[in-house]
């Protein structure tokens, strides 16, 4: 059944189109993540959801109704936000139990949902407290107990992970997964980090400037990129991408890139086809990119070692190559000297191909 | 000679002890990282360092010189804020220039040296703009050469990409690091970002509650936790840790916690001298441990899936195994789902292990 559908929504403010027509679909009890960079139009779409700013064009539909008239109160919707606004004056119970008490149900109700809800989330501990006490996390939970008391068919979470510390983030993140699979609710859940969106989404609709990229599992999203943007947007170490050309070389086909190249003749119709007088971008993910000590007979080029970051379990090559620097994931092994010279071999069939005007990917499928 | 030494640094905020007892040097050249939760002290050493905070007891040293009674302008320091704070009014070329100004340099002098600093922070061909139209890889940079055009013996960052969003993040991270590498200065860095502190320090300096718990190179933390809290704060996802017990059964020597037994019998001799039963903490990283669909290796232990976190080339896999709740990391598994029985292997030379009431890693 169909949780939430937007058709075709726009907003503008002033002259800056902040949404341009922007549908999508999800499922009912679907954790949906909205991905972009700051600026993208992820809030505006949330509070759009929420029926806290109306669209200029377009339609939300709640289950089988169109909202675009029911006012915010009456959709059944919560909406959590980046720093969560709680009652600093009210305790912890207080707090979570606010929507109840507006909703005048009685008493002995409203402390057995609080506290089913506090449980759930581990905040018993913080019922009798006042939210000056709270960590970050603490804030956050109680923020998100307040919106899940009343059962909400749709729960919006706005960066609700952005303003904690990087450790208690990555719980966090299991924590709403576990919560929404349990509680069995739709949540569409924003954020800038690309990371978060494949880690916790069933799904992930990349934005950029207010448009839909693309729309897929974080498989799909990280695998086959619709778009340049898409591409480099989602992945970390982001992609390789650099200027190239379709050329023949006898009976094989490459991708020129000024000081290296890849071979790409089991594509090399379906890429001149696509885009034939095009000019072309180069895609390689770091880990598609192979560092080897000594030369091997085809397909392999010299570069030198700019940079190598350390991530614990695996390592990030910074290497150049003539003009282009390249990032290379390897793992924690071997280790690089800065200017050291290495050997680099492409996995050629996971290379991607873009129009460098359109951005759009061509031949997608690898191979 | 060290350029910077730290030596029994002490800081009382009323009844609060916000550093306990905090020594460490920096070398000519090198980039320390203090790395830790908020609260543990960092960033009230950097402030001691700065001269913005005095502290209760201990020494500050600049290239052998105690420098605790100078006040912050005369320390030949430079300090880089968490915002940048460029003046949006000014154009970057005077944002550099504004240091060299406040010290009367003439005029120049003062051009020579903020074209000079300007192409070492590579921000040449963007004097003349104003800085209210700089991204934020630009007012970086900016903050950075303006604290450079004063020819700092040392360079205090505090959290200079926590406000940032994450792919911006990254980018600044290599373009920081890159610059680092061309600028060659002593540098102390703050962050709670582990991924951070790995990437850009030569050396990293873990706190806790106003202490160091280990100072060392990315990899000597992260293969070599001294203790429990550092081995669970470096690292992401965090290492799996499990209480167990030594058990020896015969010749063998066994590691039991709850109904997993793992037999470490080829690494006894870390395990040597502890008593049986007595309570000690199992510690595997999440991309020590190899998982199959089936079993082919004898010594795999039987894990069924949670959770997965699929993020990017390799995903996430939450398991249940014997009873506890292990992370493992590796290569994404399309077929892989909530509810799969999978193999996991325990990678034994990979193993670490901690006394439970010292905390402390037993070697």
């Amino acid at each position: 059944m169909v949780g939430l559908r937007l058709v075709k929504v726009s907003k503008r403010a002033g002259k800056r189109q902040i949404l341009k027509n922007v549908s999508l679909e999800i499922p009912d009890k679907e954790l949906f993540v909205i991905a972009g960079p700051p600026g993208a139009g992820r809030t505006t779409l949330l509070k759009i959801i929420a029926g806290l700013i109306a669209p200029d064009e377009g339609e939300v539909y709640i289950g089988d109704q169109m909202v675009n008239t029911v006012p915010p109160g009456d959709r059944d919707v919560g909406m959590v936000f980046e720093t969560p606004p709680v009652y600093p004056n009210r305790t912890g119970f207080q707090n979570i139990a606010f929507p109840l008490e507006i909703r005048k149900i009685n008493d002995s109700e409203i402390k057995e949902q609080v506290e089913e809800v506090a449980e759930f989330l581990q905040i018993t501990h913080l019922l009798d407290r006042k939210p000056a006490t709270y960590s970050g996390g603490e804030l956050q939970r109680v923020a998100l107990a307040r919106a899940l008391v009343r059962k909400p068919r749709i729960l919006l979470l706005d960066e609700p992970l952005k303003n904690l510390d990087a450790k208690i983030r990555e719980r966090t993140r299991v924590e709403l997964k576990r919560l929404q699979r349990e509680f069995g609710i739709t949540m569409v859940f924003s954020t800038h980090d690309q990371l978060e969106a494949t880690a916790v989404g069933d799904r992930i609709a990349v934005m950029n400037e207010g448009v839909i990229e693309q729309i897929g599992g974080p498989e799909v999203v990280y695998s086959s990129p619709r778009t340049l943007f898409v591409a480099r947007f989602i992945g970390s170490p982001t992609m390789n991408v650099t200027e190239c050309a379709l050329k023949q070389m006898g009976d094989r086909w490459i991708l020129d890139a000024s000081g290296f190249n890849v071979d790409v003749t089991a594509r090399a119709h379906e890429i001149e086809s696509q885009a034939m007088g095009q000019e072309l971008l180069l895609g390689v993910r770091p880990e598609d990119i192979v560092l080897l000590s000594s030369p091997e007979n085809t397909g392999c080029f010299e570069a030198q070692v700019e940079l190598t970051q350390n991530f614990g379990d695996e390592r990030v090559v910074t290497i150049r190559v003539g003009e282009v620097s390249l990032n290379c994931l390897t793992g924690k092994d071997r280790v690089f000297a800065y200017d050291e010279k290495v050997y680099v071999k492409f996995k050629q069939e996971k290379a991607r191909v873009f129009n460098r005007e359109t951005g759009i990917a061509v031949a997608r499928t690898a191979g | 000679m060290p350029k910077l030494v730290v030596k029994n640094l002490r800081k009382m905020f009323g009844t609060f002890e916000a550093l306990k007892d905090v020594s460490f040097q920096v070398e000519e050249k090198e980039t320390l990282c203090l790395l830790g939760p908020s609260g543990c002290g960092k960033t009230t050493i950097l402030r001691i360092i700065a001269g913005l905070e005095v502290p209760t007891s201990g020494e500050v040293f600049l290239d052998g010189v105690l420098v605790n009674d100078l006040p912050p302008q005369r320390r030949q320091i430079g300090l880089v804020f968490q915002d940048y704070a460029i003046f949006p009014h000014l154009s970057v070329f005077e944002n550099i220039a504004y240091g060299l100004r406040v010290r009367k340099m003439s005029e120049a002098e003062l051009v020579k040296k903020v074209r000079e600093t300007a192409s070492l922070v590579d921000v040449e061909s963007i004097l003349d703009l104003p800085s209210k139209k700089l991204g934020l890889s630009e007012m970086q940079r900016v903050a950075v050469g303006r604290s450079l055009a004063l020819d700092p013996k040392l360079l205090l960052l505090d959290e200079p990409l926590s406000n940032i969003d994450a792919k911006a993040r990254e980018r600044m991270r290599t373009e920081l690091g890159k610059l680092q590498k061309e600028i060659g200065i002593a540098t102390v860095y703050v962050t709670h970002d582990q991924l951070e502190a790995m990437t850009l320090a030569d050396r990293i300096a873990v706190m806790r509650n106003g202490l160091i718990e280990q100072i060392g190179t990315a990899s000597e933390i992260y293969d070599n936790a001294r203790t429990l809290f550092v081995a669970n704060f470096i690292g992401s996802p965090p290492m799996n840790l499990m209480d167990c017990e030594v058990v020896y059964d015969g010749n063998r020597v066994i590691l039991k916690s709850g109904d997993l037994a793992l037999d470490v019998t080829e690494f006894a001799e870390t395990v040597r001298g502890k008593g049986e039963g007595e309570e000690l903490v199992l510690g595997i990283r999440p991309e020590d441990l190899s998982l199959d669909v089936q079993k082919t290796n004898p010594s795999a232990i039987e894990a069924k899936v949670q959770l997965v976190e699929p993020i990017g080339a390799r995903s996430i896999y939450h398991l249940r195994i014997g009873g506890l709740t292990v992370l493992a990391k590796g290569y994404a598994m399309p077929d892989v789902n909530v509810g799969s029985n999978l193999w996991a292997t325990f990678n034994k030379d990979k193993v670490h292990l901690f006394d439970k009431k010292t905390e402390e890693a037993v070697v």
